[in-house]
């Protein structure tokens, strides 16, 4: 039966086209008014807690304050590239214009679709790839902002014992890890830390099983740890949880966790955060789309351009801050080189 | 004679369409129950079906689910519940890849390059299913626990492969890694569909000749009615000198082969390296395509079909404002009430077998076998 629709759909040219917005932002001053964003989530979508939803956040402020109209899609578990390049173009024949896409799976399926759609701005979060004339690639040196939190973390340990916990084990977790190993071994080469990883791809419930997150701290705290990293999405949550059920402190990611309300519980133990903020990465290129001062290629946010940091508040870095801001100037000066791979 | 196998048809077909027409209502009722009209989803779903792109991703999808479908199917036949199609898949697509993409296979002709790379992948998807049947027959372990464990352990193996100093490579600044990109001569061209920015798996032929020999072997092979027979009464194929710790071992092979395959047509046609954002959990679609078709050749084709149009229909849903999740519901709902209806309909049929022979007691015809 559907082969009989594949013929019977042929010849009719709906799918390979070059843009045919409304918008039409090649240049000329769109309305912009009339922009709409489209917005593609990696798996997880909006509320994931991490950092999807930190996109999310970027695009809320943008409606807000600019009055766009949104359209947001998330990808399913398990689905192919072609399911994803299908999202990005259905966007692109709804006239979105600019589109995001949420995660560096969206590398190839954006690399396809970009081509076809020469006046449509994309941006493509946490990926190098693709590289094209309308293809904004926002990514981050979590590196940088790790290392600091573990300058903290060392800095605070009474044990000379800490812990890394990160989501899932791959290559962009990776660089949390050898950022904040660095961070603590630069302050205390003796200090033990340990390090790992809820769940291996393809599984990715990591990012967001708190139970998982707990029992890896349980563990950590264990073994002799008295601060543990947090780099796994909303599974953080369970940390903090077995931190503060133990007496310890832990340390959030992506956002200033501390002033999260869903984490108000816990806030007592978070000693700091690493702020990762893809909210205001998707923001600037929706406001420079808007400004026609889009730019191509690769926007990195580090320490030196903002949108990685490291968070304050709540006060228990106070006395040490001082000493922390020492090593940022010096990340930024480029005096010390923060390693991302292993 | 003729009207009992036109009744018998007419059952067969019923359980499967009334099990659809349930699965419909019961996602009517929750769209209106969620404030969504049902109006939208059938529009979004009729636009999506003249849409190439989205039927071109749907046969492509197909393509994968049914290979995965008749790998499960081929266990099922057997009474052997091979959930570990997952991990035989990802596996077998992992280490075939890095074979296809090493620097050595550049120069290999590329028809043969492309035999061996999938003749790698049913090896690996063999030996891994082999060591559930080994541990069934040796040591009694039950085949849903050991598959069930044994994609667990694939999952960490090929977490474990895929790194740097083993077979994958990464690229400066990339988030994702994978095994060596498969260069043009191991790569298997698409059909082009015009209208359409993706190409038609080539190795769509591969799935029409594994479905094929499904067919043949199991219906006109004495292996295959060996088969058959083991998975019907083992006791009965004990007694008629059939090795049923051999038939276990060679299903459980032939079912990893085939689930060896089920990463084929994507890494062939489409990724040409397994990395990251490779597709995971085919296995278990397999499983719910080969319970909608009913182990047929046929029946899971069309159910393939209908589970790939309804995948690939979910971006449309998503873009007119419904949810996308309804199409797992529906799927979920699907497969319940196939389920379901199957069993409902098994009763029907004993209970009218009963009467005939019942009213045919009385006359002096012989019996005919109340089957199950």
């Amino acid at each position: 039966m559907a082969v009989g629709l594949v013929l019977t759909a042929c010849g009719s040219k709906n799918d390979s086209g070059s843009g045919g917005t409304s918008t039409g932002a090649s240049g000329s001053q769109a309305p912009t008014s009339n922009l709409k964003i489209g917005l593609a989530y990696d798996i997880g979508g909006r509320g994931d807690q991490s950092f999807n939803d930190s996109a999310a956040r970027g695009l809320d402020k943008a409606k807000s304050e600019l009055g766009f109209s949104i359209k947001e899609l998330e990808a399913t578990a398990g689905e192919t590239d072609a399911q994803k390049e299908d999202r990005l173009r259905q966007l692109a024949e709804g006239g979105y214009n600019p589109i995001v896409a949420v995660g560096f799976a969206y590398a190839t399926a954006l690399e396809k679709t970009a081509k076809d759609y020469p006046d449509i701005k994309f941006a493509i979060i946490d990926s190098v790839d693709p590289a094209a004339d309308n293809v904004a690639n926002l990514t981050f040196a979590e590196q940088e902002g790790s290392y600091l939190v573990g300058v903290a973390a060392a800095l605070k340990t009474k044990t000379n014992n800490v812990g890394f916990i990160g989501g899932v084990n791959v290559p962009l977790i990776q660089k949390f890890e050898v950022g904040f190993t660095a961070g603590v071994k630069a302050v205390k080469p003796d200090a033990t830390v340990q390090a790992k990883y809820l769940t291996q791809p393809p599984d990715f419930t990591g990012f967001n099983d708190p139970a998982k997150g707990e029992t890896a701290a349980k563990g950590m705290f264990d073994a002799g740890a008295d601060i543990v990293y947090a780099a796994a999405g909303g599974s953080g949550a369970g940390v903090f949880k077995t931190a503060k059920a133990n007496g310890k402190l832990g340390i959030g990611v992506d956002s200033d966790q501390y002033n999260l309300p869903s984490l108000a519980d816990v806030k007592d133990v978070i000693l700091t955060s690493m702020i990762k903020e893809v909210d205001v990465a998707v923001y600037d290129f929706i406001t420079s789309v808007k400004d026609n001062k889009f730019a191509k290629g690769n926007k990195v946010y580090d320490l030196k351009a903002g949108g990685i940091d490291y968070a304050t508040s709540g006060g228990k870095l106070d006395d040490i801050k001082a000493k922390i801001d020492d090593y940022k100037a010096k990340i930024i000066s480029g005096e010390i080189k923060v390693p991302s791979t292993k | 004679m003729r009207n009992r196998t036109a009744r018998s048809i007419l059952l067969g077909v019923a359980a499967p369409v009334g099990a659809l027409v349930f699965a419909a209502l019961v996602c009517a009722l929750i769209l209106a129950v969620t404030g969504h009209s049902v109006g939208d989803v059938v529009d979004a779903m009729s636009t999506a079906a003249q849409r190439p792109r989205t039927l071109v991703n749907s046969v492509n999808s197909a393509t994968v689910y049914y290979l995965a479908a008749v790998a499960v199917a081929i266990g099922f036949r057997m009474k052997l519940f091979n959930i570990g199609v997952d991990g035989q898949y990802r596996l077998a697509a992992m280490l075939s890849a890095a074979l296809a993409g090493a620097a050595f296979m550049d120069s290999v002709p590329s028809v043969l390059r492309i035999a061996m790379t999938v003749v790698a992948a049913m090896l690996v998807g063999a030996a891994w299913a082999g060591l559930a049947a080994l541990l069934k027959v040796t040591r009694g372990v039950s085949e849903v626990i050991s598959t069930i464990m044994l994609n667990s352990i694939a999952t960490y193996l090929v977490s474990y492969l895929l790194n740097p100093a083993r077979l994958a490579v990464t690229t400066a600044g990339s988030n994702n890694i994978g095994t060596r990109k498969i260069t043009e001569g191991g790569q298997v061209a698409g059909f082009e569909v015009s209208g359409s920015s993706t190409k038609v798996f080539g190795l769509v032929l591969l799935a029409v000749v594994v479905g094929f020999l499904y067919w043949f072997v199991l219906s006109r092979t004495r292996f295959g009615f060996e088969l058959k027979a083991t998975g019907l009464s083992e006791s009965a194929a004990v007694a008629s000198g059939v090795s049923v710790k051999k038939m276990v071992v060679i299903s459980m092979l032939l079912s990893g082969a085939v689930a060896g395959l089920v990463g084929m047509p994507q890494l062939l046609g489409s990724s040409y390296t397994y990395s990251l954002d490779f597709p995971p959990g085919l296995g278990f679609v397999g499983i719910a395509v080969a319970l909608l078709g009913r182990n047929h050749p046929i029946g899971m084709m069309v159910a393939s079909l209908l589970w790939g149009f309804l995948d690939n229909a979910a971006n449309s849903l998503d873009i007119s404002g419904v949810p996308r999740e309804i199409v797992l519901i529906m799927q979920g709902v699907i497969v319940l009430s196939v389920v379901v209806a199957y069993e409902l309909v098994r009763r029907y049929r004993v209970r009218a077998e009963q009467q005939a022979v019942g009213s045919a007691l009385g006359r002096t015809k012989p019996l005919e076998e109340v089957s199950a």
